[in-house]
């Protein structure tokens, strides 16, 4: 048995996220901010009693700001290292089944991207860049000099 | 006690099934320190349990375990496959014994000295296998606890579950408040919502235990320490109503014991040898427990021998720890520090106690496995002090919420001084260099705008903010200013995730009654983002030095209207408080007016010359500390503060001089005038007692002046020719032999240097009085 994906979309961009880490997709609403935190720290929300840190993964990427005025977001929840985080994404779209291990790639890729990337797997809709949560988590460089 | 062999059964077997793998890599690898250093904790921890349970074969067997291992340790002696399998051995034999123990058997009969044989150097043969798994298998079918040991992640679910009930309740709540219901759907909703709550409270506390706790063992565990080494020790403790979190008490329990063994048994001498060094007989052992800021602090402090630095160095040199050339660079600190590593102790002898530098670092490692310090202090001949600082993280604590900029934070009660709002009269702010000062009741203060820190705009104006008076752990003081404060609340807080933490702001997450997230700020770290310099100002710089600064802070009035239609000011300080009489309890008696208020009779003022209208009169009752006296008066205007000249009166009177009071002239009613003209003349014909005071001291005679002349003093100038009875000093001024009977120094700092220091200080009113009286009472003799 492959590996299940979940597909989402980052910045435009259809992504994998390995569906292992994952352990809900949900809408959030409420949004706390953080000050003085990270900018890719969106803020903090709460799911049955439980603190989300919110993770803006456009911003971890460095390529833009989701926007977060409407009100609703689709959030990957996902723990990581004993504490839970929601991960923004433009859009959830489907679980489906790794059918290769991850390869690197080969490509240039821009500099956010190239930071999470875990390998390009193939599945039935064509090749995906797998990414790495826990480097989407850590944000950029510069996030963690701040 | 069952519960306590319980306990003890329970932690042995979980360090045993641990210790499982640990055995077989040992096993594989005896030179594996870290794998030795299990194995010898968990031998270590049987022999001090059962020492105290009284099971001489399982200690004999861990004693001569935990011998063999220390060799080992020390580098006396190689872990060959002999010595590899006999300990095996014994771990087993002590598996069934606590087997048996937990079934509430008779311990099985049987000689073991053929296992601690075995352990000996050059022991041949090996140990007679034992049948473990046999035994227990048949104990776990015949035990029958009335405890049961519950995972905290088991807990975590329940509780998390329950805030979710709650949750979905106040959903429902709000549902059912939005559309008409019936009666009964009320009635049934109320008591859903009644049990919720119990059990919300019930699994709350489930978590949660006294320190107590922990603390309720220990006398009995010092009375049979001290009993068997011949020592006598009185146990104080304090602060056992401190709540920790269930898993912290079961954290600290072993660090603490540890820690309290090696105090009696190192630290604390034999009488004899406490009376040669001039102590009491007794050593007394106090173990307290408070709350500081996010932290428990638990501090286990004996009289005994303290710890020797220079022979933990001498030590740690023998045994390698330690180059010499870094040994010459440790400070007292340092060198103490030292108790912790592995290996190292002082104690001369080895005894069945403690003392074989096991405890220390099982200490340190257990402690810090929690988020948690460890710190010593000693003085050689005088006593250790031990001190865990254990985090507040997963405890409950109480908390203040407060908002800024519209969203919503906390913070720890405990580090909370003061509440004052920054537009209050005894507040003033000022910006030095764009750094806030706040001077509060004469106080300065560094003012951190939280707005600022946490970039946030704030509507509101910085006047209107309230100040949050902080005194954050092992800080100094300084005032938070936040849009405005909420509510007091219990707040379950859990650590927030690193990038969260990363802004050094925060101590943790918690969520609101409402299902919303909190932060939780650290009243430190905003400390240190804010720029306060903690330590950094002097003593002094925190009083206002300022004379006339003093003057505006302190010369508060009460505003009234005079029955004549005049508007005149009272010095708030004399006017105890205001009654309402009737008129006709006013009446002309022996010479003067005078009111009857209660049982007592006042002389009453601000009534002269006046015909009393209506059937009453209100007045204020001024007390000078010894007589009293009334003052009738119209209405009360406001409270307001003196920030303008007085222009004095020529002559003295009842009214000492004219101000701008709140944009009005308003004249000042001359306190001392009219207790020297109301009850002067009759209390005072005998002989006034007389005080000198400095007279080239402005504050003396502003300030002082009147509350001396108030208490019944004439004031002369330290010139003047005639026997005083009292002169008034600053700390440190000369004052001839022959000035006065009596001095009263006055200094001018609210701390006394020490208790030797009989000084006032010079705003202390209640002690100033009280040292006046006493000494116009005691001219006399």
């Amino acid at each position: 048995m492959n590996e299940l994906l979940l597909v989402v979309t980052i910045a435009g961009e259809r992504v994998a996220i390995p569906a292992a880490a994952v352990e809900s997709v949900v809408e959030l609403d409420t949004l706390i901010a953080v000050p003085r935190a990270a900018p890719h720290v969106a803020g903090l929300s709460a799911l049955r009693s439980r603190v989300l840190t919110v993770i803006d993964c456009q911003r971890s990427l460095e390529l833009g700001v989701s926007d977060c005025s409407d009100g609703i977001r689709e959030a990957a929840v996902v723990e990581f290292d004993g504490h839970h985080y929601a991960l923004i994404v433009d859009l959830v779209e489907d679980v489906i089944e790794a059918l290769s291990e991850p390869s690197p790639v080969r490509a240039a890729m821009e500099a956010g991207w190239e930071r999470v990337s875990k390998g390009m797997v193939d599945s039935e809709s064509g090749p995906l860049l797998l990414v790495d949560v826990a480097a989407l988590i850590a944000g950029t460089s510069e996030a963690k000099a701040a | 006690m069952d519960d306590l062999i319980a306990d003890f059964v329970a932690e042995c077997r979980e360090m045993l099934e641990a210790l499982g793998g640990e055995i077989v890599a040992w096993e594989a690898e005896p030179d594996d320190r870290a794998r030795l250093d299990s194995i010898f904790r968990f031998v270590h921890t049987v022999k001090g349990n059962c020492g105290f349970f009284e099971f001489p074969r399982l200690e004999a067997l861990s004693h001569a375990a935990e011998d063999a291992l220390a060799d080992v340790r020390a580098g006396r002696r190689q872990a060959d496959g002999q010595l590899v399998s006999a300990v095996l051995a014994i771990i087993d034999r002590i598996g069934e014994m606590i087997a048996s123990i937990e079934a509430g058997e008779e311990m099985p009969g049987g000689d073991d000295s053929s296992l601690i044989q075995a352990l000996e150097p050059g022991a041949d043969g090996q140990a007679a296998p034992v049948a473990v798994a046999a035994a227990e298998g048949q104990a776990r079918t015949t035990s029958a606890p009335r405890t049961i040991r519950l995972s905290v992640e088991l807990l975590d679910r329940v509780m998390s579950t329950v805030s979710d009930m709650v949750l979905a309740r106040n959903e429902l709540a709000r549902r059912l408040r939005e559309s008409p219901t019936e009666v009964e759907v009320g009635g049934a909703f109320e008591r859903l919502s009644a049990i919720i709550a119990d059990m919300r409270d019930a699994i709350t506390r489930t978590r949660m235990q006294r320190i107590e706790n922990l603390f309720v063992g220990l006398p009995r565990m010092v009375r049979d320490l001290s009993a068997e080494l011949g020592k006598q020790v009185l146990v104080d403790i304090e602060g056992g109503d401190v709540e920790l979190d269930r898993e912290m008490i079961e954290m600290i329990r072993d660090p603490l014991t540890h820690i309290i063994r090696n105090a009696v048994d190192h630290g604390i001498e034999k009488p004899a040898d406490r009376l040669k060094a001039g102590k009491r007989e007794i050593g007394i052992l106090s173990v307290s427990a408070r709350q500081s800021g996010n932290q428990i602090l638990i501090d286990i402090h004996d009289d005994g021998r303290g710890i020797d630095g220079k022979k933990l160095v001498a030590k740690a040199l023998d045994s390698g720890f330690l180059e010499r050339d870094e040994a010459a660079k440790l400070n007292h600190r340092e060198q103490l520090a030292l108790i912790f590593e592995a290996g190292l102790s002082t104690a001369k002898e080895v005894t069945s106690i403690s003392g074989r530098g096991v405890g220390m670092d099982v200490v340190r490692s257990n402690i810090e496995r929690i988020g948690g310090i460890v710190e010593v202090d000693s003085k050689l001949g005088e006593g250790t002090r031990m001190t865990l600082r254990v985090p507040l993280t997963l405890t409950i604590i109480p908390a203040l919420t407060l908002s800024i900029a519209g969203q919503n934070f906390a913070i720890p009660r405990s580090a909370i001084e003061e509440i004052v709002r920054a537009n209050g009269e005894s507040v003033t702010l000022e910006h030095l260099g764009g750094a806030g000062v706040a001077t509060i009741r004469g106080r300065r203060v560094p003012d951190v705008s939280l707005a600022e820190i946490l970039g946030l705009d704030s509507s509101v104006e910085e006047i209107d903010r309230t100040l949050i008076v902080l005194r954050p752990a092992g800080g100094d003081l300084y005032a938070l200013s936040v849009d405005r404060i909420h509510d007091h609340e219990e707040l379950v807080v859990k650590p927030a995730a690193p990038a969260v933490m990363a802004t050094g702001l925060y101590a943790g997450t918690t969520l609101a009654d409402d299902g919303s997230p909190i932060l939780l700020l650290d009243p430190a770290g905003i400390a240190e983002v804010g720029g306060v310099r903690l330590e950094m100002q002097e003593r002094s710089a925190r009083i206002a030095e300022n004379p006339t600064a003093s003057i505006t802070a302190a010369t508060e009035v009460l505003l009234f209207r005079a029955l004549d239609g005049s508007r005149r000011a009272l010095r708030l300080a004399v006017v105890d408080r205001i009654e309402e009489v009737l008129v006709s309890a006013v009446k002309k008696a022996a010479g003067q007016l005078r009111v009857q208020v209660g049982e007592a009779i006042l002389p009453l003022a601000g009534a002269a010359d006046v015909a009393l209208g209506g059937d009453k009169v209100r007045l204020f009752r001024l007390n000078d500390g010894t007589h009293e006296i009334g003052y009738a008066f119209a209405e009360v205007i406001d409270f307001a503060v003196i920030d303008n000249d007085v222009i004095h009166a020529d002559r003295p009177g009842e009214v000492s001089g004219v101000s701008l009071i709140n944009g009005e002239p308003a004249e000042l009613v001359d306190a001392h005038w009219l207790f020297a003209n109301h009850v002067g003349a009759a209390a005072h014909t005998s002989e006034q007692p007389v005080c000198r005071l400095p007279s080239d001291d402005p504050w003396m005679q502003n300030m002082l002046r009147p509350i001396v002349e108030a208490a019944g003093y004439r004031v002369v100038s330290e010139e003047e020719e005639t026997d005083a009875d009292l002169v008034i000093a600053a700390q440190g001024a000369e004052v001839p032999d022959d000035a006065a009977k009596q001095t009263i120094w006055l200094r001018t700092e609210p701390d006394s240097a020490g208790k030797k220091d009989e000084s006032i200080y010079r705003y202390d009113r209640a002690g100033l009085l009280m040292a006046l009286k006493s000494a116009s009472a005691g001219r006399g003799k």
